[in-house]
C-alpha cells in the first residue's frame, strides 16, 4: 500500500488540500506559459485581408511558409508576393512615393531605405502598437531583438518604423586546413590578418591568402568593415561625410593591399559569386563577407571544403571592435487602412518560433537573441558550434556597414569606383577626395525639400 | 474600216475624280480614331513626356523644378556620361564588323554542298535562340580567372590564364566575343537567304570567261548580297547600341566603370539613382543617336540596291 494511504485520514485530508491549492495557484502560470497565445485575442481582425510585398529570398519563402498558421489562428487573410531584390525596392520606392502603396506590410532593406523611408514618411511607427497591451502578445518580448538589428530599425527621432527579423553580419569565413598546413592562428586584430594573408598566399600552389569583392558598389562594406576597425562610420549622425580622414584613407589602403597583393588575380571584377566560388573550391585561405553566405559552404555537391570552413569574428582594428550589419525589417504602411491586422502579421511572423525557425532552416541570422543562442537550433544544424559563437559574438558588436542616408546607392557606386581604381593603381588619398568632391553635393541636395 | 471606225463611238477618257466627287461624311473620322489614340498613348505621349521631363530636375520621391537645357549642359560636362558614348561606339562597331564579316564567311560556307550540311548549320545557328541573360549567365562562369572552363582550356594548349571581364582593358573585347558567339548565326541566316535567292547565270557566264573565286565573290556575289548584308548591319548596330543583359548580367558596368555602356549609365540614373530629369535627357540624346544611325544605315541600303 502507498504511504500515503497509511496516514490518518487527517494527514490524507491535508495532503490532498495542499495539492488542491498548488493547482489553484500555478494553474494561471502554467496555462500562460504553455498556452501563452490563447490569453491573446488573436481574432480581433478576422475577416481582414492584408496584402505583403518580399523581397525573393528563403527567410520570404519561410514568411510564406507561416501564413497558413497566421491565417488559422487570426482568421486574417495574407496575400503576398516575392519580388528580386532590385525590383523590390524599386517598387517599393515608386508606391510609397505616390502614396498609395498597394500592400499593408513591406520587407525593407535598412542599409538602403531606413532613411529614406524615414524622409518619405512612408512607414508607422510601431512602438504604440508594441506598448499597446491589447494590441501585442504578451509573448512577443520585444526586449529579444537584438541591438545591431534594433540600431538599424531604430530611426534618428526614435521611432521605429520597422522590425529587424533579418540581420546579416560581416565576418571572416578560413580554410581550417591551409591554417593547420602553415601553422597560422586566427587573427585577433587586423594587422594580424594581413600577416597571416601574407603567409598564407601561395599563388605558385593557386592557393591565395585573402579574398573579397572588388566590384564596384559591392565592395563598399569590405572597406566599411576595415573603417569599423578605426572605430568610425563614413558619415555622421547628421549627415555630414568622414571620407577623407586619415582613418578612411587607412581603411581603402588595407582593402588595395588585401586585394592587390594577396587575393585571386581579376578580384577587381569579383562580386560575392566569385568570392563564394573561390573560397569553396578551396582557393583562398580568408573571405570577408555577410555569414548569410554560409550554406553553401557546407554542401558537398558545392563546395570542396565542408567541415573545414572556420566561422571568425571581423578582428579588432587599432580603435574599434565591429561587424559591420545589414538588416531587413518589417514596416507597415503609414496610409494602410489595415495597421492592426498589419501589426499582428509582423508581430506573429518575427515571434521567438519562426526567427528560430528561420535559423534552424539556415536561411540567414534572424533578429532575435533567443534564436541565436536557442540550442535547438544546432539539432541536426550543418553548422558546427563557431558558427553559432561567431553568430552571437557578431550581433554584440555589430555596427551599420553602410551610411544612413537617402542616397546610399549613389554613395556606393562612387566610392565604390573610387575604391575600384585603387587596384588599377590610383591613389588612396586622392581618390576619396575626388570621390567626396563628386558625392558631397549629392549627399547635400537629398536632404533638401 | 475607215467607215466602221466613224461609227464607233469616241473613246471616252475616265475623268479623274476630285473630292467634290467624295461625298465626306464626319463619321468616317470616327474609323481611325481607336489608332490614332493608340499611337498617342503608346508613342507620342510617352515621348512627349520624356521631352518634359527631361527639362526638369526630377528625382522620384522629391519634388521636381523646371530647369530649362540644364540637364542637357549638364550631360555635355558630365566626364562619366561622355565616357560611356565613346564606349558605346567602341564596343558596336567592335559587335558589328566581326559578326557581319564571319557571319558572311561562315554563309558562304553552308551555301556550298558537303556532308551533314543541314546538322552544321542548325547547329551553327543554336545560340542564337538562346535568351541572352541565361547566355550571359553560363559565360560569367566560364570567365573565371581561376575556375573557369576557358583559362583551363588555354592551359592546355599553353596560353597563360586571361582576366577575361575581370580586367579593365579586356573587359569590351570579352563582352564583345560574347555578343559575337550569339548574333553571327543571325547575319548568317540573313546572308545565306540572300545567296539562295541568287541567280546561278552569272555565275556560268564569270566560270566560262575564267574568273578566279575570288573575282566571282568580288564582282558577282558581293553586290547581289549588299542589300542583306545591309539589313543584317542596320539590325545589329541597333542591338548592338541598345545591348543590357549581357553587360548588366557579366560585368554590371565594370571594373569600375570599364564596360559602362550609355544604356548602362542611363539604367543606373533611371532605376539605381532615380535621376528621372537627367535619365530622361539621357534617353533623348540616346534616341538621336540610334536615329542618326539608323538613317545613314538605311540611306546606304538604299544605295546599295543601285549599285
Amino acid at each position: 500500500m502507498p504511504d500515503i494511504l497509511r496516514g490518518s485520514r487527517r494527514q490524507i485530508l491535508k495532503s490532498g488540500a495542499s495539492a488542491l491549492a498548488l493547482t489553484a495557484l500555478g494553474a494561471p502560470m502554467i496555462n500562460r506559459a504553455a498556452l501563452g497565445q490563447s490569453s491573446f485575442d488573436w481574432k480581433r481582425y478576422t475577416g481582414t485581408k492584408l496584402d505583403v510585398l518580399l523581397v525573393k529570398n528563403p527567410r520570404s519563402d519561410l514568411l510564406q511558409a507561416h501564413e497558413k498558421e497566421f491565417t488559422a489562428l487570426t482568421g486574417i487573410e495574407v496575400s503576398s508576393e516575392q519580388v528580386p531584390e532590385q525590383q523590390q525596392r524599386q517598387k517599393a520606392m515608386i508606391e510609397f512615393t505616390s502614396g498609395k502603396p498597394t500592400f499593408d506590410v513591406s520587407m525593407l532593406a535598412l542599409h538602403v531605405q531606413k532613411r529614406l523611408s524615414k524622409k518619405g514618411n512612408w512607414l508607422e511607427d510601431l512602438r504604440p502598437m508594441i506598448a499597446d497591451a491589447s494590441q501585442t502578445n504578451p509573448e512577443f518580448d520585444f526586449t529579444d531583438f537584438n541591438t545591431a538589428g534594433l540600431n538599424y530599425a531604430t530611426q534618428a527621432d526614435g521611432s521605429l518604423t520597422t522590425l529587424p527579423h533579418f540581420v546579416d553580419y560581416w565576418m571572416v569565413y578560413y580554410n581550417k586546413e591551409l591554417f593547420e598546413q602553415k601553422g597560422v592562428a586566427y587573427p585577433k586584430t587586423m594587422d594580424e590578418l594581413v600577416a597571416a594573408a601574407q603567409k598564407l598566399n601561395d599563388p605558385a600552389k593557386g592557393t591565395y591568402g585573402f579574398v573579397s569583392r572588388g566590384l564596384k558598389n559591392a565592395n563598399i562594406p569590405v572597406w566599411t568593415s576595415w573603417l569599423l576597425g578605426q572605430g568610425q562610420e563614413t558619415v555622421t549622425a547628421d549627415g555630414k561625410l568622414l571620407t577623407e580622414t586619415p582613418e578612411t584613407v587607412w581603411a581603402a589602403e588595407m582593402y588595395a593591399r588585401l586585394n592587390k597583393e594577396f587575393a585571386p588575380p581579376g578580384t577587381i571584377g569579383f562580386n560575392w559569386n566569385e568570392c563564394q566560388t573561390t573560397f569553396a573550391q578551396g582557393r583562398a585561405a580568408m573571405w570577408l563577407d555577410g555569414i548569410g553566405f554560409a550554406t553553401p559552404l557546407e554542401d558537398p555537391t558545392k563546395s570542396k571544403i565542408v567541415g573545414k570552413v572556420g566561422y571568425g569574428i571581423t578582428p579588432a582594428g587599432p580603435k574599434g571592435y565591429h561587424s559591420a550589419t545589414f538588416a531587413d525589417g518589417l514596416g507597415i504602411s503609414r496610409t494602410s487602412t489595415k495597421k492592426g491586422a498589419a501589426w499582428y502579421y509582423a508581430q506573429f511572423m518575427a515571434n521567438k518560433k519562426n526567427q528560430l525557425a528561420m535559423m534552424k532552416a539556415g536561411a540567414g541570422a534572424p533578429g532575435r537573441t533567443s534564436a541565436l543562442t536557442n540550442p535547438e537550433a544546432k539539432v541536426g544544424s550543418k553548422f558546427g558550434e563557431q558558427y553559432f559563437e561567431c553568430l552571437a559574438g557578431s550581433a554584440k558588436i555589430g555596427r551599420p556597414g553602410l551610411p544612413v542616408i537617402i542616397p546610399v546607392t549613389e554613395f556606393r557606386d562612387t566610392f565604390g569606383v573610387a575604391l575600384t581604381n585603387l587596384l588599377s593603381g590610383g591613389n588612396a588619398k586622392a581618390e576619396l577626395a575626388k570621390a567626396t568632391e563628386a558625392f558631397k553635393p549629392i549627399l547635400e541636395k537629398s536632404e533638401q525639400g | 474600216m475607215t467607215n466602221t471606225a466613224a461609227r464607233l463611238p469616241a473613246p471616252q477618257v475616265a475623268k479623274r475624280p476630285t473630292t467634290k466627287d467624295y461625298t465626306f461624311s464626319r463619321h468616317y473620322w470616327a474609323f481611325s480614331l481607336p489608332g490614332t489614340l493608340l499611337i498617342g498613348a503608346v508613342i507620342v505621349f510617352p515621348w512627349a513626356f520624356t521631352l518634359w521631363m527631361s527639362l526638369h530636375d526630377w528625382k522620384v520621391g522629391g519634388d521636381h523644378a523646371f530647369v530649362g537645357f540644364a540637364n542637357y549642359v549638364r550631360l555635355a560636362s558630365d566626364t562619366r556620361f561622355l565616357e560611356s558614348v565613346g564606349r558605346t561606339f567602341w564596343f558596336t562597331l567592335l559587335a558589328v564588323i566581326i559578326p557581319i564579316v564571319l557571319g558572311i564567311w561562315a554563309a558562304m560556307m553552308f551555301h556550298r554542298n558537303f556532308p551533314f550540311r543541314g546538322t552544321l548549320r542548325t547547329i551553327f545557328v543554336m545560340p542564337m535562340m538562346a535568351t541572352p541573360v541565361a547566355v550571359a549567365l553560363v559565360w560569367t562562369m566560364m570567365f573565371h580567372p581561376q575556375l573557369g572552363v576557358l583559362n583551363y582550356l588555354l592551359s592546355l594548349v599553353g596560353i597563360p590564364p586571361q582576366l577575361w571581364v575581370y580586367h579593365p582593358n579586356t573587359v569590351i573585347p570579352t563582352l564583345v566575343m560574347v555578343e559575337v558567339w550569339h548574333w553571327t548565326p543571325l547575319v548568317m541566316l540573313i546572308v545565306l537567304g540572300g545567296l539562295a535567292a541568287l541567280p546561278t547565270d552569272p555565275y556560268d557566264s564569270a566560270l566560262i570567261d575564267g574568273a578566279s573565286g575570288w573575282q566571282m565573290f568580288r564582282f558577282i556575289t558581293w553586290p547581289l548580297i549588299l542589300p542583306y548584308v545591309m539589313i543584317a548591319l542596320v539590325i545589329r548596330t541597333i542591338d548592338s547600341l541598345k545591348v543590357f543583359d549581357t553587360i548588366a548580367v557579366i560585368s554590371q558596368g565594370g571594373p569600375g566603370t570599364a564596360s559602362e555602356t550609355l544604356n548602362y549609365f542611363l539604367y543606373l540614373q533611371a532605376f539605381q539613382f532615380y535621376n528621372i530629369g537627367y535619365a530622361s535627357a539621357v534617353v533623348v540624346i540616346f534616341f538621336i543617336i540610334i536615329i542618326a544611325l539608323s538613317l545613314l544605315l538605311l540611306y546606304l541600303r538604299q544605295r546599295s540596291k543601285w549599285m
